[in-house]
C-alpha cells in the first residue's frame, strides 16, 4: 500500500461540455458538402410543393393510412415496400461504409447538412471563429445581445420553415399554408411543426457534434463495419512528423539542430475547422464524422507553405502503412466484403424494383362465413356464403367482374360485378352454388377472381375453401 | 373496482414503485462521481486483468440531467394519472372514460349523417344508394354473424330476403324487431297432441300444407289434431304475425321441412331470441339498418320514383 502514494481523488462521470467554434473550412470537400447541402434541401423543401395529377406529388396521408408517391398509391398492406426500402437503406449503408466510412455522417446526414446551415447563419452574424470566441467571452452588452439575439432569430426562423416543410408531408401543403395565413390550424399541426422546428433548431444550433457523440446509434455501428481497406480521413504520420513551426528557411533549421523537420507546423487548423473537435493526427477516433473539413484545412495551408496536398488525406490504413498508390487503393476496394454487399444490395434493389413495378393496385381477401357450413337450395345445389373484401388501390374508380373457378360446374348466385371508386374499400357478400355431385363431401378449394372490365391486366385471384356438409 | 380483494397488494405494488423510482435516483447520484486513483495518462486508475484500463471520458452533463428528469417525470406521471396501487390519480383519467370520450366524438362525427336519414321514411332512405352503402356495412358489421353476409340466414335465423315476415315485413315493424328483439317461442305440444303417431300425424299435415309429399292417411288423421295449434297458427295455417307465429303454408322453414325436425319441433318446442339492438347501436343507425333489410326483398327502385 505504501508505495500507492497517489490518493484517490473524486472523479466525475459527468462534464459541461465545452463549446466548439469550428473555423470555416474552404476547399474540395467543402464545396462538396455543400452541393449535398442544396440537393437534399432543394428535394426536401421542394418536393411537397409538387403536383401530380391533382393532387400533393408526395404525401403520407396517416388519417388515411394513403400514401401517395407520384403515381402510386401505398396502403397499410404494402407495408412490405417500406421494410424493403429500409433494407436497402442498411445496405447501402452498410456498402458505403466499408469502402469510403463515414462519408454519409459527413455530408448528407440531416443532422450534419443542418449544422451546416445553422454554422452559415452563425458566420454571417457572429463572425468568424475567433470573433465568436470573442463575442461569448465578453460580456452581455447591446452589441452581444443584438447579435445572439439576430442569430436565434434566424435559426428560429429556418427552424420553422424546416417545420412547416416536414408537416407538409403528412397533411396538405397548400391547404396547411392557408390555414397557418388564416390562424385556422389545428392543434396537432401546430404541435408538430412546433417539435420539429424545436429539434432542428436544438440539434443543429445547439447539440451538434453531441448528436453524433453521445446519440447517434448509427454512428456506433459504423466502427464495427470498418477494417483496414476503408477510407477514412487519416493524418499521414511518415510525412508529417516531426512536427514543429515553420522556421524561416529550411535549411537554416536544420543546419542548426540536425534532425529533419516534417511537413506538419503544427498551426492547428485541422482541429479548429473540426466540427467534433477532435485532433486527427491522433489517428482515427470514434467522434470523427469523415466530414474532411481537416482535409480542406490542411491542403489550405500547405498551398501558403508551397507543400503538395494530401498531409491529411482519405486513405485505408493499408494504404498509409504500405504506400499504395490511389490505383491499389481502388483495386483493394474490390475486397469480398465489398462484392458481397453489392450484390446482395443489386439483389434486393431489383427485386424491390420488380415487387413495385408488378404491384396490382388491387387487393382481394375472401372471408367465409362461418355462420353456417353450406346451405342446400332448390335443385341439389350446395350453397356457400363469402364476403369480398375488395380494395381498389388506384386512384380511378373501376367495375370489376367476380369470377369464381375450381370445381365443375361452380357458379356465382349473386351478383357478377362490383363497382369500386378511387381509393376505396368494399365488402361484396356473394354466394357460390355447387351441384352435389360435382364437389366431394368436406372442403374443396376453390379460386375467387376479379378482372376490372376496362382493363383486363388489372385482376387479382384468392383462394377459399368450399365446403360441402357431410 | 379494485382488482384485488385485499388492499394490502395495493399498497405493496404501491411501495415497489416509489423504492423503484427512488433507487433509481440514488444509483444515478451514487454513479455520477467515483472515488479513483487517477493515472496520469487520462484513464480512470482502475485496472482490470492486470492491464486493462479505462479511459476517463464523462458524457455531457444533460444526459445526466436527462435521466433526472425522468425520474421527475415518473413522479409527477404518478400523481396525474393512476399507477400507484388504486390511487385514481388528480386527472381522474380511466380507460372506460377515454373509451366514452372517443365514442361520442364518434357520435358528434356521424350523427349528422343520420339524422339526415331520421327525418326521411325508412321506403325513401332504402332508395339512397349512399344509405344502403351505410345500411350494408352495418349489416355486415352488426347482423352477418347470424343472419349470413348475405342475410339469407341459418338454420334458427330466418333469411331476410324471401319477403316471409315472422312479424311482419312493414318497414316501421322491422325497425321495431331491431330495436326491441324479439322474442319466439313455440311451445312444446307433445303431451297436447299425445302419442308418438299423433305428432307424426300433424308432422305430415303440416308438411301437405306447404304443398310437400306427406302421406295422405297421416295426414288425414293429422288434420283434426291440427286444432290444438290454430290458436296461433291459425286454422288454414297462415300463422300469426303478431304472435310471431309461422305461416305454415309458405315452404319456407326456420329450422327445417322434413318430416323428423317437423315433429322435433312439435315435441319439444322452440324457442328463440333476435337480441335488441336500440341501446347498442341507437335509433339513428338502426332507421339505416331497417332500409337496408326492408330493401333486401322490396323494390326500392318504385319507391324512388314516387
Amino acid at each position: 500500500m505504501s508505495e500507492e502514494a497517489v490518493k484517490p481523488v473524486v472523479i466525475r462521470m459527468y462534464a459541461a461540455r465545452e463549446e466548439i467554434y469550428p473555423r470555416e473550412a474552404k476547399g474540395r470537400y467543402a464545396r462538396l458538402r455543400w452541393l449535398c447541402v442544396w440537393l437534399t434541401q432543394i428535394v426536401f423543401y421542394g418536393l411537397p410543393w409538387l403536383n401530380w395529377n391533382g393532387r400533393q406529388a408526395v404525401l403520407f396521408d396517416l388519417g388515411a393510412r394513403k400514401f401517395y408517391i407520384f403515381g402510386m398509391v401505398l396502403w397499410p398492406q404494402d407495408f412490405i415496400y417500406l421494410a424493403a426500402l429500409l433494407i436497402i437503406c442498411a445496405y447501402l449503408l452498410f456498402l458505403v461504409t466499408a469502402v469510403a466510412g463515414r462519408v454519409w455522417c459527413g455530408f448528407a446526414c440531416p443532422q450534419t447538412v443542418y449544422t451546416e446551415i445553422f454554422m452559415w447563419i452563425e458566420r454571417r452574424i457572429e463572425g468568424a471563429r475567433s470573433a465568436r470566441i470573442r463575442l461569448d467571452r465578453q460580456p452581455w452588452g447591446p452589441q452581444k445581445f443584438a447579435r445572439k439575439t439576430a442569430k436565434h432569430l434566424a435559426w428560429g426562423g429556418v427552424a420553422l420553415i424546416t417545420g412547416f416543410t416536414f408537416v407538409g408531408y403528412f397533411a396538405p401543403m397548400r391547404t396547411l399554408l392557408a390555414q397557418i395565413g388564416a390562424f385556422a390550424l389545428g392543434p396537432w399541426e401546430w404541435f408538430w411543426i412546433g417539435f420539429y422546428a424545436f429539434a432542428t433548431y436544438g440539434n443543429a444550433g445547439w447539440m451538434r457534434e453531441q448528436v453524433c457523440k453521445y446519440m447517434c446509434p448509427y454512428a456506433r455501428f459504423q466502427s464495427a463495419m470498418f477494417d483496414k481497406d476503408t477510407l477514412i480521413v487519416t493524418y499521414d504520420v511518415e510525412r508529417g512528423e516531426p512536427r514543429g513551426a515553420l522556421a524561416r528557411t529550411d535549411s537554416k533549421a536544420d543546419s542548426k539542430t540536425g534532425e529533419k523537420k516534417g511537413d506538419c507546423i503544427d498551426c492547428n487548423v485541422c482541429v479548429q475547422v473540426c466540427p467534433t473537435g477532435i485532433d486527427i493526427r491522433k489517428g482515427l477516433q470514434y467522434e470523427c464524422i469523415g466530414c474532411a473539413a481537416c482535409v480542406d484545412g490542411c491542403n489550405t495551408v500547405m498551398d501558403k507553405i508551397g507543400k503538395p496536398h494530401g498531409l491529411i488525406r482519405y486513405a485505408t490504413d493499408n494504404a498509409m502503412m504500405q504506400h499504395w498508390s490511389v490505383a491499389q487503393i481502388k483495386r483493394r476496394m474490390l475486397r469480398p466484403r465489398v462484392m458481397i454487399y453489392t450484390a446482395l444490395l443489386a439483389l434486393i434493389v431489383v427485386a424491390f424494383a420488380t415487387a413495385l413495378a408488378l404491384r396490382t393496385p388491387l387487393k382481394l381477401d375472401v372471408i367465409r362465413d362461418r355462420g353456417s357450413m353450406g346451405r342446400e337450395v332448390g335443385d341439389g345445389l350446395i350453397e356457400n356464403v363469402y364476403r369480398l373484401q375488395i380494395m381498389n388501390t388506384a386512384e380511378t374508380g373501376h367495375t370489376f367482374r367476380i369470377t369464381v373457378h375450381g370445381i365443375e360446374g361452380v357458379r356465382l348466385a349473386t351478383a357478377e360485378q362490383a363497382t369500386l371508386d378511387g381509393a376505396s374499400t368494399r365488402a361484396v357478400p356473394v354466394r357460390v352454388q355447387v351441384e352435389r355431385s360435382a364437389a366431394g363431401r368436406g372442403s374443396n378449394q376453390i379460386v375467387f377472381e376479379l378482372t376490372a372490365v376496362d382493363d383486363p391486366s388489372l385482376h387479382v385471384q384468392e383462394k377459399a375453401v368450399f365446403i360441402v356438409p357431410k | 373496482m379494485a382488482d384485488f380483494t385485499s388492499g394490502f397488494w395495493d399498497l405493496y405494488v404501491a411501495i415497489i414503485t416509489l423504492l423503484g423510482i427512488v433507487a433509481c435516483g440514488v444509483l444515478l447520484y451514487s454513479q455520477s462521481k467515483v472515488k479513483a486513483k487517477p493515472g496520469s495518462d487520462g484513464t480512470t486508475g482502475h485496472v482490470w486483468d492486470e492491464d486493462l484500463t479505462e479511459l476517463n471520458t464523462p458524457l455531457p452533463r444533460w444526459w445526466m440531467w436527462l435521466f433526472y428528469i425522468t425520474i421527475v417525470f415518473a413522479l409527477a406521471y404518478l400523481v396525474l394519472y393512476p399507477g400507484l396501487g388504486s390511487y385514481a390519480g388528480k386527472l381522474g383519467w380511466k380507460s372506460s372514460g377515454a373509451y366514452q370520450e372517443e365514442l361520442s366524438r364518434a357520435k358528434a362525427d356521424y350523427e349528422p349523417l343520420f339524422a339526415r336519414y331520421a327525418g326521411q321514411s325508412i321506403e325513401t332512405v332504402a332508395a339512397d344508394p349512399q344509405a344502403r352503402a351505410i345500411g350494408e356495412r352495418l349489416f355486415l358489421t352488426y347482423c352477418a354473424q347470424c343472419h349470413g353476409s348475405d342475410a339469407r340466414g341459418n338454420k334458427g335465423y330466418p333469411d331476410l330476403t324471401d319477403n316471409d315476415w315472422l312479424h311482419g315485413g312493414d318497414p316501421s315493424v322491422i325497425k321495431q324487431t331491431i330495436l326491441k328483439g324479439r322474442n319466439g317461442m313455440m311451445p312444446p305440444m307433445g303431451a297436447a297432441l299425445g302419442s308418438d303417431a299423433d305428432i307424426e300425424n300433424v308432422a305430415h299435415y303440416v308438411k301437405s300444407l306447404s304443398g310437400l309429399t306427406a302421406d295422405p292417411i297421416k295426414t288425414a288423421f293429422g288434420k283434426s289434431k291440427f286444432s290444438a295449434c290454430i290458436a296461433c297458427h291459425s286454422a288454414d295455417g297462415h300463422g300469426n304475425q303478431a304472435l310471431g307465429a309461422p305461416n305454415l303454408t309458405d315452404k319456407v322453414w326456420l329450422y327445417g321441412g322434413s318430416a323428423e325436425t317437423i315433429m322435433e319441433t312439435i315435441r319439444k318446442g322452440r324457442t328463440n331470441t333476435m337480441p335488441s339492438f336500440e341501446e347498442f347501436l341507437g335509433e339513428p343507425k338502426v332507421h339505416v339498418l331497417a332500409a337496408y333489410v326492408w330493401g333486401l326483398s322490396n323494390d326500392t327502385k318504385s319507391v324512388a320514383k314516387k
